[in-house]
């Protein structure tokens, strides 16, 4: 069993929208381990790009965190290691981001200055958290990442419009190794990439995290994706944890029932079926979400509890974990019990 | 308020005489080429005069759509797909070669012509938000083309806009007539946009990317339409798309482009289960396959798709082959059956054609 990370305990973010409170993550606890490939996974609007921004404290107005602790245990590197992120103020929160938590987003080209060459970009970055790194030293460093990368070291003089997209991506992969950061957000972070270009960048992922021993928390529809780079999955949806587990598991023995309808509307290259399973309906509207479990009114395997009370997630398996009331075989019987 | 939506009515044409006969492709390429030059500055252009540069977005195509079939485009950002479908329907123009609608040549119509025609085929785009207006209702948006081509119906409007709105699968139609984009969910306005594509009873169906915004189980339900479409209305579809993976569920033939030319085209299994070109196998192998338990094991090309402004000599793919050989650097692959399969053609010197022996992985008794 590694060592946990990052705690997630009890987030809940809303937004406060004209039309009314929208909860876009509901009371989610997560355990994130140090060394592991986190996938998130869900649909559009399912809460897992806030989650993942939440982590960073980067929710803006008219969200907000309004429950929830996210204990972060890093090295002991640095002071905060250990601490309730909740705990700190603004000022301290922008020395963890980038210094402990790097994120990457989808479009590198919104991310990157297009005024500023990539070199600057990693210096910057460098010595704003390490004021004391000389300009040589910061550029060694710079060098050696881009290299690592797979990048030519003369293209380090470019600006961000001269790099094709892998590249673009990679730069922002380096600006997040660059400061030996803890955890690694990546949100959508190969969506805007080709296919090709997308497997190659995997690839170098999948070197480093072994590598520098990184953290990465993937946030992504891809279910490709997760599957090939994932040691865990979390499944969100609408809001809430949906399943949680080893790869392995979740894939092969899914047991939450948007899980398992997720996972085969996925369209898989290898197989020989020329039908894709059909998930009826769409996602809630999270202002007005259906009462006990979100899923109910698309369930498959719907009961009448389901629309009654909120299922917890609980463990069904080593380290296999799900919140649906077709597992919860014991508290139905209590209830009848005590009724 | 209402607005009330202007509409500019097409007058009917009489075509026949343009038509080529005994025409079995509903859409023919013939060596097309769509060349857009490179924005200069005026001292550029003046001094530059004689070698302007081009981005060669479209170089050489040639295929045709058979009546009925879903064809299928794909490739990678840059590769040209999506000029292709524009020049299907004639939204852009060619720069050199010819594109016949049902044997008839496009870029002969006069515009009044052209708009007659324009009836048989539609489209629809990857952004269903950005393809509807969002000041018009649904009824409105799916009426506009019928308006346009068929002003006759027009008092049967809500009836035909209703009729439509039942096959795509929106019931009751009734509510949806009144209510504006923003009210309803994105797969649902994907559907709007197929039934407004639907109106005017077409027989092409340019479909560019339709599916690629929808989430996983959205596109499960938009493919199973479109293929039950198909068959209610006759459809033929051009179908573009970058995700392999879905192509696989609907097209039966598929064209792999690269760089502005085809690589490979063949019925959807020959390429899917014995892809020839180099750069098809690397395409169909980095797709994320959902299983946790597959590896992948085909090594991937270097580097990325180059600039289509120089693009390299002979075969454009390569400097990124795997088993490139010199010939490769020096002529240009033409598309060619390989042996044994008419239909399943490729444009690589070591898998059809002269060069084949020069191969590393031909194997003589085969061949």
């Amino acid at each position: 069993m590694r060592e946990t990370l990052y705690s997630i305990r009890n987030l809940t973010v809303d937004y406060h929208t004209r039309l009314g409170n929208l909860r876009a993550v509901d009371n989610v606890s997560l355990d994130i381990q140090r060394g592991e490939i986190l996938g998130l996974v869900g649909e559009s609007g399912c809460g897992k790009s806030t989650l993942g921004k939440a982590l960073l404290r980067m929710i803006q107005d008219p969200g907000e965190i309004s429950n929830g602790e996210l204990w972060f245990n890093g090295l002991g590197r640095n002071w905060y290691d250990g601490s309730n992120l909740m705990d700190l103020s603004d000022a301290q929160m922008r020395e963890v981001r980038g210094k402990s938590i790097s994120m990457i987003f989808q479009d590198p080209m919104t991310s990157l200055n297009p005024v500023q060459k990539i070199v600057d970009h990693l210096t910057e970055t460098i010595q704003t958290h390490e004021p004391t790194v000389s300009n040589k030293a910061a550029r060694a460093r710079a060098n050696e990442l881009v290299v690592r990368l797979g990048i030519r070291d003369e293209r380090i003089n470019d600006y961000p419009h001269q790099l094709s997209g892998g590249m673009r991506q990679r730069v922002m992969i380096a600006l997040a190794l660059s400061l030996n950061s803890d955890l690694i957000i990546a949100d959508e972070a190969t969506t805007s990439l080709d296919v090709i270009v997308e497997a190659q960048f995997l690839d170098i992922l999948r070197n480093l995290c072994v590598e520098f021993d990184l953290t990465i928390l993937l946030i992504t529809h891809n279910i490709g994706i997760v599957a090939q780079m994932a040691n865990r999955v979390a499944v969100m949806y609408a809001g809430r944890l949906a399943e949680l587990g080893e790869v392995h598991d979740v894939f092969k023995r899914t047991l939450h029932p948007y899980a398992d309808g997720l996972l085969k509307a996925v369209p898989n290259i290898l197989m020989d079926e020329d039908e894709l399973y059909k998930m009826e309906g769409s996602p809630p509207n999270l202002i007005a979400p259906p009462p006990g479990c979100r899923f109910h009114p698309r369930c498959p395997r719907v009961m009448e509890i389901c629309s009654q009370r909120v299922p917890p997630l609980v463990e069904q398996g080593e380290q296999h974990y799900t919140a649906c009331w077709l597992y919860e075989d014991s508290l139905e019987s209590e209830e009848v019990a005590a009724s | 308020m209402k607005i009330r939506w202007k509409v500019k009515r097409s007058r009917p044409v009489d075509m026949s005489e343009k038509r080529k006969n005994g025409a079995d492709n509903l859409v023919e390429f013939h060596e097309v080429k769509k060349w857009f030059p490179l924005q200069q500055g005026l001292l550029d252009s003046i001094f530059s005069r004689g070698n302007e540069e081009n981005v060669r977005a479209v170089d050489g195509v040639s295929f045709n759509i058979r009546r009925g079939e879903v064809f299928g485009l794909a490739g990678e950002s840059g590769s040209g797909k999506s000029t292709i479908g524009r020049l299907a329907l004639r939204l852009l123009e060619t720069t050199e070669g010819t594109v016949c609608f049902d044997g008839i040549d496009l870029s002969t119509l006069k515009h009044e012509e052209l708009r007659h025609l324009r009836r048989r085929m539609q489209v629809i785009f990857q952004d269903p938000m950005a393809a509807l207006s969002p000041r018009m209702t649904i009824g409105e948006a799916i009426a506009h083309p019928l308006m346009i081509h068929y002003p006759e119906e027009k008092k049967n409007k809500r009836q035909r806009v209703e009729e439509v709105l039942e096959h795509v699968g929106l019931t009751p139609p009734s509510t949806f007539y009144d209510k504006y984009p923003h009210q309803i969910s994105g797969g649902q306005r994907q559907r709007i946009v197929v039934a407004r594509a639907l109106i005017t009873r077409p027989e092409l169906i340019l479909a560019d990317e339709p599916i690629a915004m929808a989430d996983v189980s959205v596109r499960a339900l938009l493919l199973d339409l479109m293929k039950r479409l198909k068959d209610e209305f006759n459809l033929t579809y051009l179908f573009i798309t970058h995700d392999l993976a879905t192509a696989k569920y609907i097209c039966d033939r598929i064209a792999i482009l690269y760089l502005g030319k085809l690589a490979e085209l063949g019925p959807l299994e020959a390429v899917y289960r014995n892809p020839q070109h180099p750069y098809t196998r690397a395409l169909l192998a980095a797709v994320p396959v959902p299983d946790p338990d597959f590896r992948r094991t085909e090594p991937l090309p270097r580097g990325e798709i180059p600039s289509p402004i120089n693009p390299p000599p002979g075969c454009a793919f390569h400097p990124r082959c795997p088993i490139a050989q010199e010939i490769c650097k020096q002529e240009l692959p033409r598309m060619l059956p390989i042996s044994g399969q008419p239909d399943h053609l490729v444009a690589c010197h070591l898998r059809s054609g002269d060069y084949q022996q020069l191969d590393p992985e031909h194997q003589p008794e085969q061949a």
